[in-house]
Parts: C-alpha cells; sequence; structure tokens
C-alpha cells in the first residue's frame, strides 16, 4: 500500500513535472495568468494523463516495438479531442480562455513522456496511479504560479480581490510569466533540494 | 516485453487504433454535438441581450458593405425581433486595436440609435487598452444611448464627440471606428431610412429582407 | 504591404516564444550553445513551413468539405510526425550535409508544440493585419509560418548568446542552470513588448 501512495506523492515533489523535469513549460507559461486558469489547465492535462496512462499501459503489451510511439500519439490524441469535446459543450469560456493550449496537449512532453517512461512498462492500476500523482503535481504548480502571478499582477486570489485599482501588471504578461517561474524555481531550490 | 515487429502487425495495430480511435471520437462528437451547438447559442444569445432591449427571437445573417476604397469587408449580425415588430440589429464589427483583433458587438435599435456595446474578443494591453472591455466605465457608458446623427463618432482629440480611454488612444480609436462601421452597416441593412419620430421599421424590414436575400 | 506586416508581426510584436510561449522546450534544452541554437532554429524552420503547407491543404480539401474539422488535432500532429520523419529519410538520401547539420534535431521537432501551435493558429484563427480579421489565405499562411520560424530563430540566437555568456558568471548555487535562464528570457521578453502596438 506504502508504494502505491508513494507513486502519487512522488509526482508532487520528487518527480514535480515543472520544477524538477522541466516538462510541459509552454502550458505552465501560457495558462498561468491566474490561479484558476492554471487550476483548469493542471485538471486538463491530469484527465488526459490518466486515461491516456491507463489505456496505453493495457495496449503496450501487444504493441510491435517499432510502431509504439505513433500508436500512443494516436491514443493521446484521440483523449486530447474528447476532452475539446467535452469543455466546448460544459465549459466554453474555460475553452476559450485556455485556448490553443487545449490541443497542444497532445505535443505536452509530460503525457508522452510518462507513456514512455512508465505506462509502457507497468501495470493498468500503477499507471492510473501514476497519471493521476504526476498530473496532480503539475496542477499543483500551475496552481501556484497562477496565484503568484494573479496575486501580483492583479491584486486578486482566485477572482478575490484584496486592494483596488491594477497591481503590477506586467506579471499578467508575458516577462511575468518567466520572471515568476524562474524565481518560484530558485525557490523551490532552496527548499527541497539543497 | 513488446511484441517483436513485422510488417503484418505493425499494420495491423495501427489501423486497429486508427480505427477504434476515431470510431470513438465520431461517437462522442455526436453526442456532444448538441450540447456544443446549446453552448454556442446561449453565448450568441447572452450577448445579444446585452446590447439590445428585451426581445423574443434573433436571426443570424451576414453582409457586405463596401467603403470609399470598394475593399468589400464581411459583418455578421443579428436581427432581433418581438413577433413582426423589429427590436433592433446587433452587429459584430471587427477591427485592429493596440494588440490585434478586437472583435465588438454593437447593438442599433430600429429607432437608429446604439443601445450598448459589448467586447467579444481583445488582445489589448492588460490595464491600458483592455479597460475597454471593462462595462461600466465611463468610456463605455457614453455609449448607451446614443444618437450617431447627432454626434460625430470619432475621437474629442480627433474633432469628434467622443472620450477616450486615459493612456490608450489607439485602442479608443478603434473601438470609436468599429461602432463607426457598425452604424454604416446598420444603415445599409435599414436602407438608411430608419427614422427616430416613427422609428420606421416596418420599410426597414423590406429592405433589409431585399439586401439579405442578394447578399447571400 | 501586407505581407510586410505579416513578417514584421510575426518575427517582432507577436514572437512565438516570447509572446506566445510556443517551443519553450527546446528554447531552453538546447539553447546553450549558439552552434546547436542554429541548427535547431534551421530545423524547425524548415519543418514549420513545410508543416503548415500540407495541414492547411488537408484541412481545407479533406476536413472541411467531409465536415470532419473535429478532427483536426489529430490528424495534424499524425501528418507532423509522419512529415518530420520523411524529412529525415529524404535528406539523408539528398543531402548528407545538411542531414549531418540538423539530423540530431529533426526527431525532437515532432513534439514541439511550435509546430502544432503554428499549423492549428492558422486554420482556426481569424487574423487581423491592418484590415478587418479574415482567414488567411494559402500564401499568407505560408508567409505567416515562415515569418514566425524566423521569429522562432531570432529568439533562440539572442537567447544562447545570452547563455553562453551567463555560463561565464558566477551565478548564486540555486539560481543556477534553468532559472537564471528563465529570468534571463523575462528580460528578453520585456525588451519585445516594446514592439507591442508597432503593427496597427
Amino acid at each position: 500500500m506504502n508504494s502505491k501512495l508513494k507513486l502519487i506523492t512522488d509526482g508532487f515533489i520528487k518527480n514535480n513535472p515543472t520544477f524538477v523535469l522541466l516538462l510541459g513549460m509552454c502550458p505552465t507559461l501560457a495558462t498561468t495568468t491566474s490561479a484558476v486558469n492554471g487550476l483548469s489547465m493542471g485538471l486538463a492535462t491530469l484527465f488526459v494523463l490518466v486515461l491516456s496512462n491507463i489505456v496505453i499501459s493495457a495496449i503496450a503489451p501487444l504493441t510491435p516495438d517499432k510502431v509504439h510511439i505513433p500508436v500512443y500519439i494516436v491514443v493521446i490524441a484521440s483523449f486530447v479531442t474528447l476532452l475539446q469535446f467535452i469543455m466546448r459543450a460544459y465549459t466554453p469560456a474555460m475553452y476559450e480562455t485556455l485556448g490553443l493550449f487545449i490541443p497542444l496537449i497532445v505535443v505536452n512532453c509530460i503525457v508522452l513522456g510518462r507513456a514512455e517512461a512508465f505506462a509502457s512498462k507497468n501495470g493498468v492500476w500503477a499507471s492510473c496511479l501514476d497519471g493521476i500523482g504526476v498530473g496532480l503535481g503539475f496542477t499543483l504548480s500551475l496552481t501556484i504560479l497562477g496565484a503568484v502571478r494573479e496575486i501580483l499582477g492583479s491584486g486578486s486570489v482566485f477572482g478575490w480581490k484584496f486592494i483596488t485599482g491594477d497591481g503590477m501588471l506586467a506579471f499578467v504578461m508575458a516577462p511575468g510569466a518567466f520572471l515568476c517561474l524562474g524565481y518560484l524555481m530558485v525557490l523551490f531550490n532552496k527548499l527541497v533540494k539543497k | 516485453m513488446a511484441v517483436k515487429s513485422n510488417l503484418l502487425n505493425m499494420s495491423l495495430m495501427l489501423t486497429l487504433t486508427c480505427l477504434v480511435c476515431s470510431g470513438i471520437l465520431g461517437g462522442a462528437y455526436v453526442i456532444t454535438k448538441e450540447p456544443i451547438e446549446a453552448a454556442k447559442a446561449a453565448k450568441i444569445n447572452k450577448a445579444n441581450a446585452a446590447v439590445l432591449p428585451a426581445f423574443e427571437t434573433s436571426e443570424r445573417g451576414e453582409t457586405v458593405l463596401k467603403d470609399e476604397a470598394g475593399v468589400e469587408t464581411p459583418y455578421v449580425y443579428y436581427k432581433a425581433v418581438n413577433g413582426e415588430e423589429l427590436v433592433g440589429y446587433a452587429i459584430e464589427s471587427n477591427v485592429s486595436g493596440f494588440g490585434g483583433n478586437l472583435k465588438i458587438l454593437v447593438g442599433i435599435t430600429a429607432d437608429g440609435l446604439i443601445y450598448d456595446t459589448d467586447v467579444l474578443d481583445n488582445n489589448e494591453t492588460p490595464g491600458l487598452g483592455a479597460k475597454c472591455a471593462e462595462s461600466g466605465s465611463l468610456f463605455r457608458t457614453q455609449w448607451q444611448k446614443l444618437d450617431p446623427r447627432e454626434r460625430i463618432l470619432t475621437l474629442k482629440k480627433d474633432g469628434g464627440d467622443i472620450d477616450a480611454i486615459t493612456a490608450s488612444t489607439i485602442t479608443s480609436r478603434a473601438y470609436t471606428q468599429a461602432v463607426y462601421n457598425a452604424v454604416q452597416v446598420f444603415d445599409a441593412l435599414t436602407g438608411g431610412e430608419a427614422d427616430a419620430a416613427t422609428g420606421a421599421s416596418v420599410p426597414a424590414e423590406n429592405n433589409n429582407k431585399e439586401e439579405s436575400s442578394d447578399e447571400q | 504591404m501586407e505581407y510586410f506586416l505579416i513578417i514584421i508581426s510575426a518575427i517582432f510584436v507577436n514572437n512565438i516564444v516570447l509572446a506566445q510561449f510556443l517551443g519553450i522546450c527546446p528554447f531552453l534544452g538546447v539553447s546553450s550553445k549558439l552552434s546547436t541554437a542554429t541548427g535547431m532554429s534551421g530545423a524547425v524552420c524548415f519543418v514549420i513551413t513545410l508543416a503548415t503547407l500540407v495541414t492547411y491543404l488537408l484541412n481545407k480539401y479533406l476536413l472541411i468539405p467531409f465536415e470532419l474539422e473535429f478532427l483536426q488535432t489529430i490528424a495534424f500532429i499524425l501528418v507532423i510526425a509522419a512529415l518530420v520523419q520523411m524529412v529525415e529519410i529524404v535528406l539523408k538520401k539528398i543531402s548528407p550535409s545538411l542531414y549531418a547539420a540538423l539530423g540530431i534535431f529533426l526527431p525532437l521537432i515532432t513534439t514541439n508544440c511550435a509546430v502544432l501551435g503554428v499549423a492549428l493558429n492558422v486554420v482556426t484563427k481569424q487574423f487581423t493585419f491592418g484590415e478587418a480579421a479574415h482567414w488567411l489565405n494559402l500564401g499568407e499562411s505560408m508567409v505567416y509560418a515562415f515569418a514566425t520560424s524566423l521569429g522562432y530563430g531570432l529568439a533562440m540566437v539572442i537567447f544562447a548568446g545570452l547563455r553562453e555568456h551567463l555560463a561565464l558568471n558566477d551565478v548564486p548555487k540555486a539560481f543556477k542552470g534553468v532559472p537564471i535562464a528563465l529570468i534571463t528570457v523575462g528580460i528578453l521578453a520585456m525588451a519585445f513588448m516594446g514592439f507591442s502596438g508597432m503593427v496597427k
């Protein structure tokens, strides 16, 4: 049981996709203009990650070696398309905010990376847990980054405004994304890696 | 771990995966088609309701406007009616703002007054030009119930009657241009016969029917 | 005039890395040396332009007539993956020297979101260059794709130059590597923000 739990918690710190593995940088920087956007992007990735991990671990033993990458990509792309349908039908506003970065989950290195490194070598249940762990780690990092940028940039957190007027607007624009992530990584290095 | 590759099992696996995936997606597409259309329609209705007085139904239409240089620009509009009576038009107007496309919805009632405007899509700078998307700001409220025949639709610094957003002249100018274009579309749709005094919607409607059948 | 606006807008104003956040992984990954950065930019330039051409035609003549637009994502990524493979094989045969220069970067490009991003952008978004928003035609798409990839190369080469200098400097331990690189990109992005509003 402990090893199962470890699969999940590993994704938070030791294998944190954003701060340690440096995977999936594009959505991390682009969609974290607010905590809610970061959280949504994280959950969207979690959805694809868990489902594709499950399916890929199930079909991996049947897949000929030479075509495993195309097969995985088709599986991942299908789940991304499925996610697009669901978001367009039930959360159209969020779909528009995240825009291009929903279809781009297909090329998010986290998803293909976990499929290659974990799901293709492990069972369905373990792969599912791994997907949940890494997905939650990604969601957590995105939410934190989104929250920091929202606090600095517009003086609010999860849409709740605590100052009047504007914040330091540079932080919700492109340069702020790079700066915030850079400094958060420094903090992470100081606290965790030593 | 994995199966040894040969031509047969490689092509079989690829074909099978593609078939199964597209089958599932096709099914999902059919299932989600209705909610997606409903979500789209709800969004359009909400936007139209924000810029026009209460109406029962609205109908989408397209038209083309030619400017002085002969360049043709397509416009999408929604004609809102209460039964037979024309309430007004909500016209989508695209212009190029400071940061890219600025898409504005302009509601014009049958008597030719601008009822309200709304921003559908903008890429303006946060804190400056993007303020045009904040409803209730002075820049936005000045458009409500504005009569385009009595005011000059250019910024005050360009000799008109419109107040600009502080430090965002380009955005304000683009916004004003978008509203001006929408008024031109409205005039073309109603044949320029809409009259504030009588609210002459009947001839306007006839004109519109002829015109839109020509355009489509 | 319009083409000129597209080029300026794609390279400077809406720079793909610094304003649109596409292709960051290879941007951070292979930018530590100027020579590899140039090689990667060349390969990306080639693939983006080619991929946009193919996906544009695929979308216009296959997906739209059969009302299969919902398969865009899946179709495009397969096309890009196949295209990259093909380019690799063809280059190996036709120009071994070019293959030697770009070769190692080619497999990485399939998962470079800049390629899929540009291909999807062209067919799903309306653009404004000077006049009202419109869908890009084939010629404009090609120019847009090529200019965007030039912008990618520009950002990449500038950044690689900065990083080569950065490597010689003594930075605090926690800042070493990626963090200081990200902060540098942030400042670079700030400089590029000065271009915004240039193309109206």
